[in-house]
């Protein structure tokens, strides 16, 4: 539960001007409300030539030194009815790389069409991987999950469980031994590729602990700057869930488990928790030892091993 | 699955004082509560995720609940929220 997803997620034009510094060619009066909602790129060099099935109009245009070659060999007149074809797609935005001249058929065909036109010094494929990793986060899937998320030795570890469990009172633990702190009770996850999950605060309530009996404490002003971070990557989750005489819990950690975020699979443990069991120590334990296991380390898989070989010789010399 | 939409008409909105009295409330129920604005979905028993919202005067949210006393929990917080908090 209290997951949500079937939302489109938007950024506006003018996010992407600014954190690109593009230089405005053609700005038309409606540029305030262009609104960017594919994470894809075009090169239009297929169009250019003509072929129009399967352009997706929604994706930024890039046109970089190939499309700009081929259209100085053109005559005035075609390249008109190249970006005159091109515009009146009414694509998002066409950006201009290298800081190639403009030619003037660009200028008066966005005009005409109210398309709006940048220009980058950047090189066509630095500007291009740079704009896709921004979409990939802007437009990123993302939830707000109960929890708490800690960046330990490294490791990005999402704890989850009731309130009441311990999780605030374990990240205050953690900090104290040097550890960071990226948010409490409201996680916000952003999928940011297909494999990965970054979680941060929402801004209103970055760095704040609440503490029972204590209140809300400000993590930065106390513990200082090396004590936070804005956002980390989630690599495990520790679900805490009070300890249950009699239930069976994992004690070898021979069978990975895994809790699904947003469709990513990400290893999790289930913790027990009970008084004077130092939730903090266990949360370092937890993370050195997903660690090692990612770098290709099982220990229980180890001494599993050990004990095969063990087994194998005795019966060998008996 | 139990869920109602209100609008917040308190003074000030849901700052620091009116939402401990709504978690509080919250935390008196069993179900799992949920407080949703606009696309973001907080935990109702947690303080720092409902401040998270940023809730001002004149908000619409929604308040769900999963669990043995669903309505009445839903049904209690939006009397709370309806009263002004009995400000």
């Amino acid at each position: 539960m209290s997951e949500k997803s079937d939302i489109m997620y938007f950024v506006t034009l003018k996010e992407i001007v600014d954190r690109f510094k593009l230089e405005w060619i053609n700005r038309p009066k409606n540029c305030s409300e262009i609104k960017i909602s594919s994470n894809e790129v075009n090169r239009p060099g297929m169009q250019i030539a003509g072929f129009y099935d399967y352009f997706d109009a929604n994706r930024i245009q890039i046109l970089g030194m190939v499309e700009h070659k081929y259209l100085e060999h053109q005559s005035s007149n075609d390249r008109k009815g190249v970006f005159n074809q091109l515009f009146s797609k009414q694509i998002p935005l066409l950006v201009v790389t290298r800081d190639l001249e403009i030619f003037p058929e660009i200028s008066e065909t966005a005009k005409e069409n109210s398309v709006a036109v940048c220009r980058t010094s950047l090189s066509t494929s630095e500007f291009m991987s740079a704009l896709i990793a921004f979409l990939n986060t802007s437009l990123a899937p993302r939830i707000t999950r109960h929890g708490v998320l800690v960046e330990v030795y490294g490791e990005g570890v999402l704890l989850l469980g009731e309130s009441g469990v311990g999780k605030s009172e374990a990240a205050v633990e953690l900090l104290k031994r040097g550890h960071r702190l990226v948010a409490d009770d409201a996680v916000e996850i952003k999928k940011v590729s297909a494999i990965s999950l970054v979680g941060s605060a929402p801004e209103i309530i970055r760095h704040f602990i609440e503490i029972r009996g204590i209140g809300i404490i400000d993590v930065k002003q106390l513990f200082g700057m090396g004590a936070v971070k804005d956002s980390e990557k989630i690599d495990l989750v520790l679900n805490l869930e009070p300890w249950v005489d009699g239930k069976h819990y994992d004690r070898l950690g021979l069978v990975n488990e895994y809790t699904n975020i947003l469709g990513i699979e990400i290893p999790s443990l289930v913790v027990p928790v009970k008084p004077g069991r130092n939730l903090a120590i266990i949360v370092e334990v937890a993370a050195m030892n997903n660690r090692q296991k990612r770098m290709g380390y099982n220990a229980a898989e180890a001494l599993n091993q050990r004990l095969i070989k063990g087994m194998g010789k005795s019966i060998y010399q008996e | 699955m139990y869920s109602k939409e209100v609008l917040v008409c308190n003074q000030v909105g849901l700052h620091a004082r009116p939402a401990t009295f709504f978690i509080q409330k919250a935390n008196e129920f069993k179900s799992g509560i949920w407080v949703e604005k606009d696309d973001r979905r907080v935990n109702a028993k947690s303080l720092l995720g409902v401040l998270s919202l940023g809730i001002t005067r004149g908000a619409t949210i929604t308040i769900l609940a999963e669990g043995p006393d669903e309505e009445q929990a839903v049904n209690a917080l939006v009397d709370l929220i309806s009263s002004n908090f009995a400000e």
